[in-house]
């Protein structure tokens, strides 16, 4: 069945300038096709671009190069029949929730007294009644979410884009307000013909998802594509369910074929390094020990540890970075330097991680030759983040040598001293 | 906007109730209301009266004329706020909005904020009394402008930067639910900016005092023009060294300050705590009895629901609604009728050939060279190189005299203000007072300092130099306060862990959070010690005259007697210092700010 697409998505780039030289490529030459009865997910990473591909599509940004299409017209700013659903919920805390509703259709120019009935209809469905005159402080997070659908509902749109619509709420009323949104999608109620979510929980896009875009950095945007084949509601203890979930750990987890090196990764001065402290490491090598060196199911580690996969992912690929883990099929498994590490007391351990850091952590072998090569010993914090700069934000460049020195410190590799910013090898006490 | 504001509290409540009976509390606020109205109507009336320049008014030193004196004041300065607010909105949006405008307005209104309004009095008077020939309104224009220069520049940057600064995500929902930039800015700039921009009005209303007393009593060209009011009450007090009239001014001002507070300022700061972001819920919300009061109303609160209907079709005028506009709806472009298509194409004409750009350029330029022009012609058959030589050398001296106060002042408040903002307690409680402190018009002190000069036979180029920052180094205070108070508890807390102290803490820690606030105070201060020297260098109590060496007494002389040439002459060189000091200390100085000293 060939079915006309609701939206196309054509060849789309898109770099935000990093700094006078440099361009940061965020979306590289994207194809994707929207259908009617669909619900999309778009799955990755955090910083790997999804919420500017959902504000593409959205008109918000406009790609650097390539189109959106819309019904076959190209899209050259927000159009009618989107509506969009924000993680911060997005709502104005100066009026109720009853004009926050109304926005849209003001936009619009609806009279008055329609507004407030389309308004008000739109409240009810999403199980707000009697908080018409409340205005958003008052309410709680899966409240004021609900809210933010109710708005997004009211202007009776065609295509529904939600940027994390559950990330900032507790577990419990996250499922809650899944549930509703499926039962939604599922009545008669609206005119909604296709759901774009965008998250970072595998369980979630498996839950609500027909079609799950799997998303990493540029230049390989998407990294697969899955079905859903499974009927709402979904189960979660469904051995499909699962088999869907690991599938997707093992392409998540995998390494992008450039900077693999027998499943571990190679990395350059200027890598983003996860911002993952020395104690969240230790922490999480205590815990593997259990497993004795076998191999692991990531979901099922997640599990385990009840960690999200945002704090999760991070610190796999510190250790992947520091070669104590192994990872691969959505397995873990800790590497001999891994289980030397685990098994040690606390001296031994700082030996190997520190061998490790700058053995594998080129940043970290160069500050060490630096201040090696230097007379007194010290060089000040500011001299790597200018060197950093070249390759980082400034922002990143940052939150890279901080990760940078809190490693080293704990490994006295190396001693920084909060009160001047110099770092030295002077012994820290 | 209040009433927006006094709508949007109560209209759930009792919108769907018919019309109820008045009760107790309708009678009493109808007559706040009534009073206050009548007192106003009656007041403006009296702005309009025929007056023909040399002619004098009489200003009465009777404590029994001031309440009325008072009345007309307030209204001035209310009518000049009123004025700052509009400019605000255009000049403000514009600028936050147009990358182009951007460009022009920002700088220009940096230059503004930082020359001399006080000498510029003289030359408008004389522009606005023409104007209005025959009617006070020439003289009372002249002063409201005045007053308006004075206030409307920081109100404007706020509301600027409040507007460039509103959460992104807000934006996107506005952009993404298609609201015409009209409804954008009712309902999404204004009421973010609504916190920053009320506190700003409050500060410009304290900081204009000033101006009232200086523009309120002009003399220009000989010739003493008393608008009747508390500034010429002074003026006329000191003329006749009356301390008595002194004391009774100083009260009608305490007295018209508090009411104002009460009357407006406090119900509208109680309503703008609604445009915060802020989750938790603060217990020391400030509360104001006027609002009590409406709140116990029936039938007037049913009238603010009017209001707020009013201000929906406001919002919702048809004509502004997005789809209206035909520029921004390419996509519409097969629905829309032919006439839209063309009006379209010829806005693109404009826009694709940066006709309109380019237009702006070339006017701004014009204004420019015109200016220069006339200015030269002007002053070129009455000032001599020597006069221009003299002039700078006296520039030094008063910017000697402002730099050396500033430095003064920063040495006192900011361990001052630094110790107030880590104690939030204590911050609350100090806010008012300082903000009285700096509505009181420094003027008032001037004679006393006269006397004290005289008696003590002390040198005046020194003792009257502290009065040039009497009035402004509050700005200072207040803006360390801020920056303090900015630091987040927990940055404070782990410096405290770390055992980090005593200079090293001043230098990680606190100078850092508070430089960018700190040099923000500094030019606002600097920039109202180049004002006040104006009044300062050159003190009266009547019949001692005791004259500093400076540029504020070289424009005030030239005022008095009339000569043009040498006052614009005076106001250009001083215009000129303040640029300069702007461009190569303070920018440079907050530029570091802002990059060296970032808290991580
Ligand atoms: N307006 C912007 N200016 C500069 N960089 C941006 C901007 N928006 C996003 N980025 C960068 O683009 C990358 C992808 O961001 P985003 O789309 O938000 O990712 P995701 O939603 O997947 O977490 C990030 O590295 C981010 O820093
Ligand atoms: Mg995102």
């Amino acid at each position: 069945m060939e079915k006309k697409p609701l939206i196309v998505v054509e060849n789309v780039n898109k770099s935000f300038k990093k700094s006078d030289r440099q361009d940061h490529l965020v979306l590289n030459e994207l194809n994707l096709s929207l259908y009617s009865g669909e619900i999309v997910a778009l799955l990755g990473k955090s910083g790997s671009g999804k919420s500017t591909l959902l504000r593409i599509i959205g008109g918000l940004v406009k790609p650097t190069s390539g189109r959106v299409l819309h019904h076959d017209q190209e899209l050259i700013g927000p159009a009618p029949g989107l509506a969009m659903v924000f993680q911060s919920f997005a709502l104005m805390p100066w009026i109720t929730v009853l004009q926050n509703v109304e926005l849209g259709l003001e936009a619009q120019g609806v009279p008055k007294q329609e507004r407030r009935n389309r308004a008000l209809k739109a409240i009810d469905i999403v199980g707000l009644d009697g908080f018409e005159s409340a205005y958003p402080k008052e309410l709680s997070g899966g409240m004021r979410q609900r809210v933010g659908l109710a708005r997004a509902l009211v202007v009776d749109p065609e295509i529904l884009l939600m940027d994390e619509p559950f990330s900032a709420l507790d577990v419990l009323t996250a499922d809650n307000l899944r549930g509703d949104l499926i039962d939604l999608w599922q009545s008669e109620n609206t005119n909604i013909k296709n759901i774009v979510i965008v998250t970072h929980n595998i369980e979630e896009a498996v839950l609500l998802a027909d079609r799950i875009i799997v998303f990493g950095e540029s230049p390989k945007n998407i990294r697969a594509e899955l079905k859903v084949d499974v009927a709402h509601p979904r189960n979660e203890d469904d051995a499909k369910f699962r088999k869907l979930v690991d599938h997707i750990y093992t392409l998540m987890t995998m390494p992008d074929s450039e900077t693999i090196d027998f499943g571990y990764k190679i990395i350059d001065i200027g890598y983003r390094l996860p911002d993952v402290q020395a104690s969240e490491i230790t922490g999480f090598m205590d815990m593997m020990t259990e497993y004795k060196g076998a191999k692991v199911d990531l979901p099922e580690l997640a599990d385990e540890f009840t960690m999200g996969v945002d704090d999760l992912f991070p610190i796999i690929e510190a250790l992947q970075i520091l070669r104590f883990v192994h990872v691969s099929h959505g397995d873990i498994q800790l590497s001999q330097a891994g289980k030397l590490f685990a098994d040690a007391d606390i001296l031994k351990r700082k030996k190997v991680f520190a061998s490790h850091l700058i053995k594998h952590v080129p940043l970290a072998r160069h500050i060490r030759r630096v201040l090696d090569e230097r007379h007194g010993q010290r060089a000040s914090e500011e001299r790597f983040l200018r060197e950093l700069e070249d390759y980082l934000s400034e922002d990143a460049a940052e939150r890279v040598l901080e990760t940078v020195i809190d490693w080293g410190r704990y490994a006295e590799v190396f001693a920084y001293d909060y009160n001047n910013g110099q770092l030295s090898l002077e012994n820290p006490d | 906007m209040l009433i927006y504001g006094v709508a949007n509290n109560t209209y759930h409540k009792n919108e769907n109730i018919g019309w109820s009976v008045p009760n107790y509390w309708d009678a009493v606020a109808l007559a706040l209301i009534v009073a206050i109205f009548a007192v106003l109507g009656w007041t403006a009336m009296q702005m309009a009266t025929p007056y023909n320049v040399g002619q004098a008014i009489p200003i009465s030193l009777s404590p029994r004329s001031l309440p009325v004196y008072a009345m007309r004041t307030v209204l001035r300065m209310f009518i000049a706020l009123f004025c700052s607010l509009i400019f605000t909105f255009v000049f403000g949006a514009v600028a936050a909005k147009n990358k182009k405008a951007e460009r022009i307005i920002i700088p220009l209104i940096d230059v503004l904020q930082s020359i001399p309004v006080l000498s510029f009095l003289s030359i408008s008077v004389a522009g606005f009394i023409l104007l209005f020939r025959g009617s006070l309104l020439g003289p009372e224009c002249a002063a409201i402008f005045a007053i308006f220069t004075s206030q409307v520049w920081n109100m404007t940057l706020s509301f600027y930067q409040s507007v460039k600064s509103v959460p992104k995500d807000l934006r996107e929902v506005t952009a993404i639910y298609q609201l015409s930039s009209w409804q954008k800015f009712w309902r999404l700039e204004v009421p973010y900016a609504m916190p920053g921009l009320l506190w700003n009005m409050m500060m410009s209303m304290s900081g204009s005092w000033f101006f009232v007393v200086a523009s309120e009593a002009i003399s220009v060209a000989n010739q003493h023009i008393n608008l009747p009011g508390i500034g010429s009450y002074i003026a006329v007090a000191i003329a006749h060294a009356d301390k008595t009239a002194i004391y009774y001014a100083i009260g009608a001002m305490l007295i018209v300050i508090l009411l104002y507070d009460q009357l407006l300022f406090r119900p509208l700061v109680q309503w703008s705590e609604k445009f915060k972001f802020d989750e938790v819920l603060d217990e020391r919300i400030s509360r104001s009895w006027v609002v009590n009061l409406f709140q116990r109303t029936r039938v007037l609160r049913q009238v603010s629901v009017l209001f707020y209907l009013l201000f929906d079709k406001f919002v919702n005028i048809n004509y502004l609604l997005k789809r209206h506009s035909s520029f921004f709806q390419h996509h519409l472009r097969g629905r829309q009728d032919p006439g839209a298509d063309k009006k379209k194409n010829l806005k693109y004409f404009f826009v694709k050939w940066k006709i309109i750009p380019l237009l702006g350029d070339l006017i701004v330029f014009a204004l420019f060279v015109m200016l220069l022009f006339y200015l030269w012609h002007f002053l070129v058959d009455f000032v001599t190189w020597h006069d221009v030589a003299r002039t700078f050398v006296l520039g030094s001296v008063t910017a000697l005299r402002v730099l050396v106060l500033i430095f003064l002042c920063s040495l006192i408040w900011v361990p001052v203000g630094v110790w107030i903002g880590f104690r939030p307690r204590l911050t609350e409680f100090i806010q008012p007072i300082i903000q009285f402190l700096a509505a009181f018009p420094a003027n008032l002190v001037f004679p006393i300092v006269a006397l004290w000069i005289v008696k003590y036979k002390l040198d005046v180029n020194i003792w009257t130099s502290p009065l040039m920052v009497l009035g402004t180094q509050w700005y200072i205070l207040f803006n360390v306060i801020a920056g303090a108070s900015a630091i987040p508890e927990e940055v404070r807390l782990v410096s405290k862990n770390l055992g980090v102290k005593g200079f090293v803490k001043w230098r990680r820690l606190i100078l850092p959070a508070i430089m960018p606030f700190f040099v923000t105070g500094a030019i606002t201060a600097a920039g109202g010690a180049w004002n006040a020297s104006i009044l300062a260098e050159a003190i009266n109590w009547g019949n001692i005259k005791l004259n500093a060496v400076g540029l504020g007494a070289y424009i005030t002389h030239y005022t008095r007697v009339g000569n043009f040439p040498h006052v614009i002459l005076g106001t250009a060189v001083m215009c000129l210092f303040v640029l300069v000091i702007n461009r190569i200390l303070w920018r440079p100085l907050y530029n570091l700010a802002i990059e060296r000293f970032k808290v991580n």
